[in-house]
């Protein structure tokens, strides 16, 4: 009966936080508990509407096969009875996907709404950022439950909206004002391409509808051709670069750790990044027809993995460090997906946005603690003083770095027999070692945070309730969220799957090769960054490669490149059109007035104000049209003189 | 016996309407140029007659039309001779040289 009412009903779960988000706007701003009450109800209670849903939607094996779908008409353009109108639905997509996903956000959004009460007690904007916080939420579910692609997409700007106001929180930090317009900019570069992405398949297959583009591009041959298909994966796919933070536009998501921290748990976790690769497991079916563009995300990926986790090695301050581990985390999901294996890709997420939203919340609670230091050198021995916060971090991190049986290893080691399962050697050497430096520099952090000499400087203390208990219910899920999918009973992939479930042998070679390679990375950190108290042998080893530290320090120079980019090119042009506008467009304009002037200046000394002269003219007129009419006959003259032959 | 013809009527409307004309574009008094005129619309009452007379004689137009010119000339007399008065009460002149204020 419940089940059947919240099945039915998915569209409440975006509704209930969207409402909330106005109610606080227009209502009860002016009071603080209330606003928060009801910004953390209304997610709960949309939580419980998503468990109930995906309840119904786990337990039968149809919607597997054809998902769950209702949709009202939202708007239609055209003639009425013309077939190739635009019709465009807004409606509710229920699939195992979608319900994993719905449940899943709402459930680490509800938690961090809660972490949020005590965080941001007696900041002067409580209210609002509970609102914001509850549009965001709003708009990512909605983004979930989408039925078709045009939906997603407002719900997707919804997202950039949402992630713009909330990175810019503080607005009285310059940093957190470039940071919000970095974010915005960099995701609108890259929702271009997934807008011309879009208008290609509406163009191409008259739909935007999930399952109806899913049936057609099954049998693309009959709409358009290969190539045709290829560039729109590949333009879809831009989107999810710049919202899932892939290389090249991952710039914005390490600078979007200057919102405060929630948000930057919020934003990595459950809400935003993870809709760029939604998107992608959604559009499934697009990227399954085309090789060439799967091996674009697989390679992308793949990169984009290693790529951040090297950046992630230097990097000294707590938040930025966990930025960089989802950049390298989203890859795996993407290289999961490039491989084709949407249950891994799924997989990783899920666990992901437990142990990820966990350990963003316990460095929020670190930097509560420490007055918002947050330099992992500057810190040290905080377990002591903060055992519920370090406990729990140490969990997300066992998590992240793939140690059995917390939730990251099995997704990770789904995503490395997939990858290893379709053949690509390169991409999977780069996964491992990928895993080797994230267990190496998560603990490398963990060690220098928590653990060694506390420093005297120091006066940590423990958060209050509402902050611990989302921890703790965080660390429940980072460590058990895996278990639904391990190699030997794998209720994941019986649910979540494109085209048919698969179930490989048992690989133990990877398996043991992903513990060896996360053991010995969090050995490696142990041994540089505890046992040797000093760190003599981390300050010689960055001496050493000095220029590889600072390269990698400064994150390959990335930002500088997009700046220098941006001055030589942009402004280049932007100087290039100023002269134009100065000269050319300035020129024709005042060369009119001055020609209009000029050529006064020159008639007026016809304007003798002699009535006599006036009157010989007349006369002269008179004179020149008698003689015309005498001499070239009257039809000649009308030509001249016009009016009627 | 030399009988006037209608060319007779044309010269001497022409030499009128000339006389009228370098009247009205030399003539320094006002006064003067409005008489001037008068010339020249008598000129062209004649031509009206003249024609009227020679080429159709049964019909009256030219005559009326005339008629018409002079009743015309009356009241553009009126006026004009109203503005020389109005212009000479202001300025104390009515030499159209002095009369160029609505030049630039």
């Amino acid at each position: 009966m419940l089940v059947e009412f919240a099945m039915m009903h998915a569209w409440l779960v975006p509704l209930l936080p969207a409402l909330a988000f106005l109610v606080i706007v227009f209502l009860t701003r002016p009071f603080e508990k209330l606003s928060a009450i009801i910004a953390v109800g209304s997610m709960a209670i949309a939580c419980v509407i998503a468990s109930f849903a995906a309840y119904g939607i786990f337990t039968n094996h149809e919607y597997t096969k054809t998902p769950l779908v209702y949709a009202a008409k939202w708007l239609s353009l055209g003639m009425p009875g013309v077939t190739d109108s635009l019709m465009v639905h807004v409606g509710v997509q229920l699939d195992p996907v979608s319900a994993m996903m719905m449940f899943m956000v709402s459930f680490i959004s509800t938690f961090i709404f809660l972490y949020s009460v005590g965080y941001m007690k007696g900041d002067p904007g409580y209210s609002v950022f509970f609102a914001y916080l509850s549009l965001f939420g709003a708009s990512m579910l909605l983004l979930v439950i989408s039925s078709n692609l045009l939906q997603m997409f407002v719900a997707w700007e919804l997202v950039g909206l949402c992630s713009y106001l909330l990175i810019g929180f503080y607005t009285h930090k310059i940093s957190a004002r470039e940071a919000a317009k970095k974010a915005f900019v960099t995701c609108r570069v890259a929702d271009f391409g997934l807008l011309l992405g879009l208008l290609a398949l509406q163009i191409t297959f008259g739909t935007l509808n999930l399952v109806e583009l899913g049936e057609k591009i099954h049998n693309f041959q009959e709409y358009t051709s290969i190539g045709m298909l290829t560039l729109i994966a590949v333009l879809v796919f831009i989107g999810p670069i710049g919202k899932s933070g892939q290389f090249p536009l991952h710039v914005w998501l390490p600078d979007a750790m200057e919102g405060p921290t929630p948000v930057s748990a919020l934003i990595h976790a459950a809400t935003m990044v993870v809709a760029g690769v939604y998107l992608v497991g959604r559009t499934m079916f697009l990227f399954h027809e085309v090789e060439s563009a799967m091996q674009l995300v697989a390679v992308t990926g793949a990169f984009t993995a290693l790529f951040a986790a090297t950046i992630a090695l230097t990097q000294r301050e707590i938040k930025r460090i966990l930025a960089y581990s989802t950049v390298s985390q989203l890859g795996y999901m993407m290289l999961a997906l490039g491989v084709g294996s949407l249950t891994a890709g799924m997989f990783h997420m899920w666990t992901h946005a437990f142990f990820k939203a966990l350990m963003f919340l316990a460095a929020g609670s670190v930097l509560t603690a420490l007055h918002h230091k947050a330099d992992v050198w500057e810190m040290g021995g905080l377990i002591k003083k903060m055992p519920i916060t370090g406990w729990t971090f140490v969990i997300g991190g066992l998590a992240i770095a793939g140690i059995p049986p917390f939730a990251g290893f099995w997704s990770k080691d789904e995503i490395l027999v997939a990858t290893l399962a379709e053949g690509h050697y390169v991409l999977f050497a780069m996964a491992a070692f990928t895993a080797f430096l994230t267990a190496f520099y998560m603990w490398r952090m963990i060690f220098l945070v928590f653990f060694g000499d506390e420093k005297p400087e120091n006066h940590p203390q423990e958060s209050p309730w509402t902050m611990t208990v989302p921890l703790i219910v965080l660390a429940v899920g980072a460590i058990g969220a895996g278990w639904f999918g391990t190699p030997w009973y794998n209720v994941w992939a019986e649910w979540i799957y494109f085209g048919e479930p698969h179930h490989g042998p048992i690989n133990y070679g990877a398996m043991l090769l992903s513990i060896v390679l996360a053991g010995s990375g969090i050995y490696l950190a142990y041994t540089m960054y505890l046992k040797d108290a000093q760190k003599k042998r981390a300050r010689k080893l960055a001496e050493w490669f000095g220029p590889v530290y600072r390269m990698l320090y400064n994150k390959y120079y990335i930002d500088e490149l997009y700046l220098w980019f941006n001055h030589a090119l942009v402004d280049g042009t932007a100087r290039l059109f100023y002269l134009f506008d100065l000269y050319v467009v300035d020129g024709l304009v005042n060369g009119i007035g001055t020609f209009t002037k000029s050529s006064g200046d020159g008639l007026r000394v016809f304007q003798t104000g002699r009535l006599q002269n006036y009157a010989l003219i007349f006369f002269l007129g008179v004179l020149a049209v008698a003689v015309l009419v005498t001499f070239t006959g009257p039809s000649a003259a009308s030509l001249v003189l016009g009016g009627v032959k | 016996m030399l009988t006037i013809s209608l060319t007779h009527y044309v010269v001497l409307s022409a030499l009128l309407f000339s006389i009228g004309l370098f009247g009205v574009l030399t003539k320094r008094n006002a006064v003067a140029v409005l008489i001037c005129i008068e010339l020249m619309l008598n000129a062209v009452n004649i031509n009206l007659v003249a024609f009227s007379k020679y080429i159709t004689p049964l019909d009256f137009t030219g005559q009326i039309f005339s008629i018409f010119v002079i009743t015309v000339a009356a009241a553009e007399v009126g006026v004009g001779l109203a503005i020389i008065i109005a212009i000479y009460r202001n300025r104390l002149t009515v030499d159209l040289d002095n009369f160029d204020w609505l030049k630039w």
